[in-house]
């Protein structure tokens, strides 16, 4: 996203010693007004009522006329968005029926099966084939592996609702978001243009348009899937545009020299050269897609989403964890087979491959193919082919509940004192301190940073962003968002980034920890939530604990993936330099892997903002919780102006952080 | 068409046994008015699974397709406005109030009546608290000063804590702590789930907690406690500040109990007039409900065979309902 941007003005026109007597004038001012203005200016402390804009109603209002008189003439609006969930319903339904319910005849509960759908035994053999496919035997044992846990746990059935709305939204959601990033790479100005909307996409929280959507695509898994795709796809723009930008120039080169068409230059160049970084966009949208699981299960897609709540609601921890885990098997399953079918080389046919039968031609397809013409007709007169046998299902039963209480009534006083010190020391004086600032100095500030770092431009659009938090009253909520994001970032970013070092320096370390953070950020927060809130009561902390868990992947991701690039000749020109295995890393991989981190922790502020509904689960009064209120009370206005608000942070903290990269780029010589 | 359920867990169980009933029932059913599925939703707490089952095995007895699908317990308006949902069995007088008079002024949802069941809403403590704080019941012992820091915590200190339920559900607790003058900090939960989680971790500690517990639910059969008695709720004690001990507040009562409501998108009547019927007429109460939850959350026991248990012992009852 570093990139995403406008070049930076180039240098500043005042010179830097002016800059610096503005920024002294400032703060002055700041101090000033926040130290004795409250008296002459209460104003600027509490922004006053009758000033707000009142955007909320101005929202309410489109809503209410896009989905009741929004025509196209010949049909309406609403009508075109019911065509198109109708046109993802078909595959959707074709997905779940071989997966989970059967083709039926009818409806509802006068609904008939007339073809079963697949033996769990097929779908298990189809996975492993796959995995011996793309990535040999030891893939096809991880894949099946994943798969058979669900069987052995009792998720299955949840599993197969779960994996036919996925497969689904993945790959729509990739190819959406691979086409976007061309469209973008290739004209500036649509890049420009889509920025923005991808930072809305990602940071507006899923609560806050899920009624609206609701409206529009109708109430069923559908819409589930939509929602799904919303969320998912920004990675994937993203880092499309940055990886097609990082195609080395030689490669476009020899494209050109060969007389490549655009068409051509775009698949056969740069998408395969750029193969590798756009499958870190894959596994983003493969991972997000999961994690909205939890989310889609409340609005009709069920599955294993479901399960967790509705084990949750019962505080049957260990239910809850089993349906979680059961969803990191899956994320596990797909990402490894995306990963490693990326990385497969391109087959070529062999001389004469022609004349051979098609099922040797294509041995995969047809071993799946005899798989299920074996098993599907003795998955009617034999049950334990067509289901999992119940009796042979594991349960981890009472365990988890008693390890938690467990842990509750033996170090609950020790965790309160840890938790109790922190809220003290660091959370409660930073909100304190966030809360009681001037609304007009701090966006005087803000736009001041904006200049510094990236001229006129970035100071107006951070300005006008912070100005508008403040102009539709949300000043106070929104300072709280900063707090509680802010301070989960820090220590995300404190914990991720040496992590991603160690993962990328020890490759038996990286693998570890690689799984970690995937079961993170795929394990719904919800069941970490609950115990967390057993421990640490609900507020605050309780939330902090539950971004940060969430938020510290991409830090890890990024960092890892950033020194993995790094220019071997480089290092071998430091190794021969000789530098120590320390001045390596610090002088040489670090700095020329700072765009990637920078990225990284771009994603990681991203994410924390995005969990900032599920804060409000437990009891935070942030912007979350007010996205969290509207949705409940069925107020679209309310609800889309505070999502609204919660991306203008994430947008001027982004804005900020990739000007600041950039120059930090400019300084040391990285400008590619 | 396909079947729109996504079946899981119990449920799945639920539906796939009601559908075996379903089909085995189909050529003794009577005629209806129309063989589209009926909708209705499930949500995620035991209790409407278990009303919600109910309403649909009997709507079957009566030869109607039924359909289950899950759906948010707010979002689901969405749906029930446009029809693509049909029935919500449960709708919590305080919960969901806000929500449904949205819907039912819209006239796009109709409210069918009460359910029979009456949501008890309250201050809870658990029975070891007894000792600490002897005057409980009786809301009174609550303004001691010993017994409120019986219920401190570190952050509230010399108050005592309450946690109230998510600031959604209202309840005017924060109104409550003031106008009766209560020692005490209200903290909110926010979600239910949060709320109970904190229970348990409180209840194996044998901790000091006083929290918003609300009944029919599994909490009040599980552990063992009780609620805080405030002087009985009036309708003027929330209208009229002058009401009660504090002559300058409101609320200085207990909560009201309220019904639960259920509601059906309004071309219910006149697509299927006998289901209309049998479901405005539905009624259970509490003590038949909490019997059922904890058969099923605390027991571990089948949904379905906790209904069928219900639909056994109670035919006279639910045939009255398609008559």
């Amino acid at each position: 996203m570093a990139d995403a941007l406008p070049r930076p003005a180039p240098e500043p026109v005042s010179p830097r010693h002016s800059l610096r007597a503005a920024w002294a004038v400032a703060a002055l001012a700041f101090v000033i007004l926040w130290q004795w203005g409250e008296p002459v200016a209460d104003w600027a402390f509490d922004y006053p009522r009758g000033w707000e804009i009142p955007v909320k109603r101005w929202i309410g209002d489109f809503m209410k006329w896009l989905l009741e008189e929004a025509s196209f003439g010949l049909f309406s609006f609403t009508d075109l968005t019911r065509f198109i969930a109708d046109v993802i319903d078909v595959p959707y339904r074709i997905a779940l029926s071989l997966l989970s319910t059967g083709f039926l005849r009818g409806q509802g509960s006068d609904a008939v099966q007339v073809v079963p759908p697949l033996p769990w035994l097929a779908v298990i053999g189809i996975v492993g084939l796959l995995g011996h496919a793309a990535g040999g035997l030891r893939l096809a044992m991880i894949t099946a592996g994943c798969f058979l846990f669900l069987a052995v746990f009792g998720q299955w059935e949840n599993a197969m609702v779960t994996l036919a709305s996925i497969l689904i939204a993945v790959p729509i959601g990739v190819m959406g978001g691979l086409l976007l990033g061309i469209l973008g790479h290739r004209w500036r100005w649509f890049e420009a243009a889509i920025t923005p909307l991808l930072d809305l996409m990602q940071t507006i929280p899923i609560f806050a348009y899920l009624v609206p959507i609701l409206f529009l695509f109708g109430f069923s898994p559908t819409a589930a899937v939509i929602a799904t795709i919303i969320y998912a796809l920004p990675p994937m723009t993203r880092v499309s545009m940055l990886a097609l930008r990082s195609v080395p120039s030689e490669v476009r080169d020899l494209g050109r020299m060969i007389g490549c068409t655009r068409r051509q230059m775009t698949w056969r160049v740069l998408v395969p050269s750029a193969k590798p970084d756009l499958m870190v966009g894959v596994n983003q949208v493969i991972m997000l897609s999961l994690n909205m699981v939890i989310i889609a299960s409340m609005i009709g897609a069920g599955g294993l989403g479901y399960e967790v709540l509705a084990a949750l609601r019962r505080l049957d921890i260990g239910t809850g964890l089993e349906a979680g885990f059961a969803i990191v098997a899956l994320a596990i399953a797909l990402d490894r087979l995306s990963q490693a079918a990326a990385a497969r080389k391109p087959v070529h046919a062999e001389p004469g491959a022609a004349r051979q039968p098609l099922w040797a031609r294509h041995p995969y397809s047809a071993a799946s193919l005899v798989l299920i013409a074996v098993t599907a007709p003795l998955a009617l007169v034999v049950g334990w082919i067509e289901s999992y046998p119940a009796a042979l299902q594991i349960s981890t039963g009472s365990f988890w509940a008693e390890t938690m209480k467990w842990i509750n009534v033996n170090f609950f006083d020790q965790l309160e004192a840890i938790k109790n010190a922190l809220l003290l020391n660091v959370l409660i004086p930073v909100k304190r301190f966030l809360l009681g600032l001037p609304w007009p100095g701090v966006v005087g500030l803000l736009g001041l940073l904006g200049y510094t770092l990236g001229g006129r431009r970035l100071a107006l659009t951070v300005a006008v962003l912070a100005f508008l938090i403040a102009a539709t009253g949300q000043w106070e909520k929104a300072m709280i968002t900063v707090y509680l994001c802010g301070i989960s970032v820090m220590f995300a970013a404190l914990i991720g980034i040496p992590l991603g070092i160690l993962a990328a320096e020890r490759e038996r370390a990286g693998r570890v920890i690689q799984v970690v953070i995937d079961t993170l950020q795929t394990l719904p927060s919800f069941v970490y939530l609950m115990p967390a809130v057993m421990l640490f009561r609900v507020g605050d902390f309780t939330a902090m604990l539950a971004v940060i868990a969430y938020a510290v992947a991409p830090a890890v991701r990024y960092t890892a993936h950033g020194l993995a690039r790094v220019d071997p000749q480089l290092v071998e020109a430091g190794t021969v330099a000789g530098c120590t295995p320390w001045q390596l890393l610090t002088k040489i991989k670090l700095k020329l892997a700072l765009p990637e981190i920078m990225l990284g922790l771009n994603q990681t502020i991203m994410l924390a903002l995005s969990m900032l509904v599920i804060t409000a689960l437990v009891g935070t009064r942030d912007l979350g919780q007010e996205v969290y209120i509207a949705l409940t009370k069925a107020d679209t206005g309310r609800g889309i102006t505070a999502g609204l608000a919660v991306a203008f942070i994430a947008i001027i903290a982004d804005r900020l952080i990739s000007a600041g990269a950039a120059r930090t780029r400019a300084r040391l010589g990285l400008q590619r | 068409m396909t079947k729109i359920t996504p079946p899981t867990g119990r449920a799945l169980i639920g539906a796939a046994l009601a559908l075996g009933v379903g089909i085995a029932a189909l050529p003794a059913a009577a005629e209806v008015e129309s063989r589209d599925p009926i909708k209705l939703t499930l949500h995620d707490w035991t209790g409407q699974l278990i009303t919600t089952q109910i309403m649909g095995e009997v709507l079957k007895k009566a030869g109607y397709n039924i359909d289950y699908v899950q759906a948010d317990y707010i979002a689901q308006f969405a749906g029930l406005k446009t029809g693509d949902l049909h029935v919500a069995m449960e709708m919590w007088e305080t919960t969901g109030r806000d929500a449904m008079d949205e819907a039912t002024a819209t006239g796009k949802v109709e409210n069918l009546g009460e359910t029979g069941m009456q949501a008890i809403e309250e201050w809870w403590y658990p029975l070891y608290m007894k000792e600490k704080c002897p005057g409980l019941p009786d809301w009174k012992a609550l303004l001691e000063k010993d017994c409120a820091e019986a219920f401190a915590t570190a952050e509230t200190s010399p108050n005592g804590r309450y946690l109230g339920g998510p600031v959604t559900w209202g309840g005017f607790d924060d109104e409550r702590a003031e106008a009766l003058d209560l020692p005490f900090e209200v903290v909110h939960a926010g979600t239910d789930a949060a709320l109970f989680a904190e229970l348990e971790s409180a209840y194996q500690r044998e901790a000091p907690i006083l929290l918003w517990v609300y009944a029919p639910h599994w909490a009040p059969a599980k552990f063992e406690g009780e609620w805080v008695e405030f002087p009985p709720y009036t309708a003027e004690c929330y209208n009229d500040p002058s009401w009660g001990s504090n002559p300058d507040m409101a609320y200085d009562c207990a909560k009201p109990r309220g019904p639960i409501w259920k509601v059906a998108w309004a071309g219910l009547k006149d697509k299927w007039p006998g289901a209309h019927a049998a479901i405005t007429a539905f009624t259970v109460n509490n003590d038949e409900m909490g019997a059922m939850i904890t058969a099923v959350d605390l027991d571990g026991r089948p949904i379905d065979e906790v209904v069928a248990e219900w639909m056994a012992a109670n035919e006279d009852r639910w045939s009255a309902w398609i008559q």
